[in-house]
């Protein structure tokens, strides 16, 4: 080995500092990939990047060389000596471990990487890092711009709500930049708000996550000029409790854009004006669901409002207010830095851009995904995904989250855009995508729909705090085979009840998983329980 | 009013004093009293609700919504489990029950050492790797039960060197 020569130049080693990684042991494998380089008398510099993505690869060692970086997953301790021993940090590709050049495997060089551009390369709380590969150029557009030309920038982009309701983004903008504020409470002039809604819980999602963990400049950066758009000076991220490394992050991002002159009292000397604050959740699913994140934020219940009126209208503390999600502010810089058209060159029919799609559950190689809309289900699921983890037959698919269908193989070739989605009776949500093998009881999971709906309820509305409560009793009287025609039945009224009869999503889209695991998996629900699919 | 719980109160008034000035400020009031408590003892209710010109019924009410605030005293370690789909397509309907079995608790319980408590989550955003759990504020991804009862020693023998 000839270390002597590679003392000289300090390498660089990259370790994410995402959830999954240290899910998978990544801050002990930083440590000790450390402690064995002092032992060796290597000179390396380790990097806590965000992650790529790549999660069956995590944790991801990636090791710069001078033809690119070379990577390295999923690391162990227990592969520590055999990486050096084999000189993976001058590059050497031997290692078994070894996926060659990042940007060359092919799971990540086939997607287009709009939103997620910088994700996994840079040191997410680095300034100089998203400066040097185009950050906040689209803010310093902003700057200058009169509102109403940045809100049309954003009509042209086509964009539409990424969180799951698809309304198009530059609508809403328009709607809270004609709007006047109010009086506020104390007979002030009120305020606009920008709030982000950061409350991603749905299983099988963390596109929201990695964009806070990765690059969360560019969520700041989205939500100034959203700010400098409809002229709110005062910005809040909602982020689930459930998120506490997104959590720090975004905390130290913050601080370090204040510091820097990007957010604040003037931000870079324009005399204008955007603060930004995070505030937590506390485990209530039902605050993703827009107005009851508003009441949450005020320091309520997380009950539902009706609506009308409109948050862009009526918001937060009773003002003006854009609710955005994540994916949706996060791909604010892009369209104003790159321009709208350069956006919705992206994608089909009114579905433009790029979505990022999540695999997860039981899948071999789950991960992050962003391509144009209009790739299919199934080239996801096989030529991403590369069949389930645990090596058995796939049998159903929930996209979009709890909230949405299980699909069937035989809905498997729908393209992944919002229209043909809607036309099978399923949705793309926030674009998680959950495999389940052959061993699933899509009885069990019907059950546990209703069951998630009585946890997490409002309350508010009784289809919805009622309803779930008699489905999940209905379907185990199903699943016992007590008068299962009229069950059946009993259901299917339920089901209907929920969907025309709730205030919000909540009740209104718990039915969707219900009627289509009965729909698509007859025989699940026919069959004496309990039973075991995979011992059929 | 116990006496440990009376203790306790100069702290939430410091608490509360530092944060009621922000607008919305009662769900940052609670997490920091349970971030620096553990939990958010009863005899805090009225004093927040005397700042924030509340009711106590209203903060009494937000307590209860959020499946994270606690008005009693958690174990030494939290252990959530994920409940959620992504993590049941990956066997976690088993990790729950063994997570039960081993701990001999139900959700919401705490070990008759005061060790452990074991919550359900729904959800912890790592579902590519999953079944997830969360110890404290560290999440842990590709729990077997075997794993699960590995991390459990380490809670158990950690907390055996701090006394």
């Amino acid at each position: 080995m000839s270390s002597s020569v590679t003392n000289n130049t300090m390498t660089k080693i990259f370790i994410p500092r995402d959830t999954t990684a240290l899910a998978m042991g990544a801050d002990r494998l930083a440590c000790e990939i450390a402690a064995e380089a002092e032992n060796r008398g290597e000179t390396i510099e380790i990097i806590r990047n965000g992650s790529r993505g790549l999660f069956w690869l995590e944790p991801l060692v990636e090791v710069e060389t001078a033809g690119g970086r070379i990577a390295y997953g999923p690391v162990e301790t227990k592969d520590i000596d055999s990486l050096f021993d084999q000189a993976f940090l001058s590059g050497e590709t031997s290692h078994p471990l070894c996926q060659g050049l990042t940007e060359e495997i092919p799971y990540l060089k086939k997607q287009q990487r709009l939103t997620f551009a910088r994700a996994g390369i840079t040191d997410p709380v680095s300034l100089e890092d998203y400066q040097r590969l185009d950050g906040f150029n689209g803010l310093k557009k902003a700057l200058v711009m009169e509102g109403q030309s940045i809100v049309d920038e954003v009509k042209t982009s086509g964009l539409r709500g990424r969180g799951g309701a698809a309304f198009p983004t530059g609508i809403k903008w328009q709607t809270v930049l004609d709007a006047t504020p109010g009086k506020a409470r104390n007979d002030k002039l009120g305020q606009k708000y920008i709030v982000c809604n950061a409350d991603e819980g749905d299983s099988g999602t963390f596109a929201d996550r990695m964009v806070m963990e990765a690059d969360p400049y560019m969520l700041i950066e989205g939500m100034t000029i959203a700010g400098l758009a409809v002229g709110a000076d005062q910005g809040y991220i909602y982020l689930r409790s459930e998120y506490p490394v997104a959590h720090q992050i975004l905390n130290e991002a913050i601080a370090k854009a204040e510091a820097a002159g990007f957010l604040g009292n003037n931000i870079l000397n324009s005399g204008k004006t955007f603060n930004l604050e995070v505030r937590l959740g506390a485990k209530a699913y039902i605050c993703g669901e827009e107005t009851s994140l508003l009441e949450s934020l005020e320091g309520k219940r997380g009950m539902v409002r009706a609506k009308p009126p409109l948050p862009a209208i009526v918001g937060l503390f009773g003002q003006p207010t854009i609710v955005n999600n994540v994916l949706s502010l996060a791909a604010i810089p892009y369209i104003l830095s790159q321009g709208g058209q350069a956006y919705a060159d992206f994608g089909m029919g009114r579905s433009l851009g790029t979505l990022p799609f999540q695999l997860a559950g039981n899948i071999k190689r789950g991960g992050l995904i962003e391509l144009a809309f209009g790739v299919t289900l199934r080239e996801l699921l096989e030529e991403y995904g590369g069949g389930t983890f645990s090596g058995r037959p796939m049998r159903a698919v929930q996209v979009g989250g709890p909230l949405c269908a299980y699909l069937p193989e035989s809905q498997w070739d729908t393209p992944m855009d919002y229209e043909s989605f809607q036309a099978v009776g399923a949705a793309l949500g926030h674009g998680g995508i959950v495999v389940f093998d052959d061993t699933v009881d899509m009885s069990e999971q019907a059950r546990f729909s209703m069951e998630f709906c009585v946890a997490e309820s409002c309350g508010k509305c009784t289809p919805c705090r009622i309803g779930s409560t008699r489905g999940v009793e209905v379907i185990d009287r199903i699943r016992n085979d007590e008068n299962r025609a009229s069950n059946m039945e009993l259901l299917s009224d339920l089901c209907e009840t929920m969907i025309d009869g709730s205030l919000c999503a909540m009740g209104g889209m718990t039915p969707f998983p219900v009627q289509s695991a009965v729909k698509h998996f007859p025989e699940d629900f026919n069959q004496p329980a309990p039973h075991n699919h995979g011992e059929a | 009013m116990t006496a440990v719980n009376e203790q306790m109160l100069p702290l939430v008034r410091e608490v509360i004093s530092g944060l009621q000035h922000k607008p919305g400020a009662l769900l940052p009031i609670l997490h920091e009293i349970q971030n620096r408590l553990g939990y958010i003892p009863p005899e805090s209710v009225p004093l927040i609700a005397e700042a924030l010109n509340q009711s106590r019924a209203d903060i009494h009410g937000v307590i209860s919504f959020y499946h994270q605030f606690r008005s009693t005293a958690p174990g030494k370690h939290t252990i959530e489990v994920c409940r959620a789909e992504a993590c049941q397509s990956m066997g976690a309907r088993q990790l729950e029950a063994h997570a039960k079995a081993t701990l001999g608790v139900d959700y919401h319980g705490t070990t008759s050492d005061q060790n452990i408590t074991l919550e359900e989550v729904y959800c912890l955003g790592n579902c590519a790797c999953s079944p997830s759990v969360r110890i404290n504020d560290e999440i842990v991804g590709r729990v077997t039960p075997e794993k699960f009862d590995q991390l459990v020693d380490e809670l158990r023998s950690q907390t055996l060197e701090v006394h």
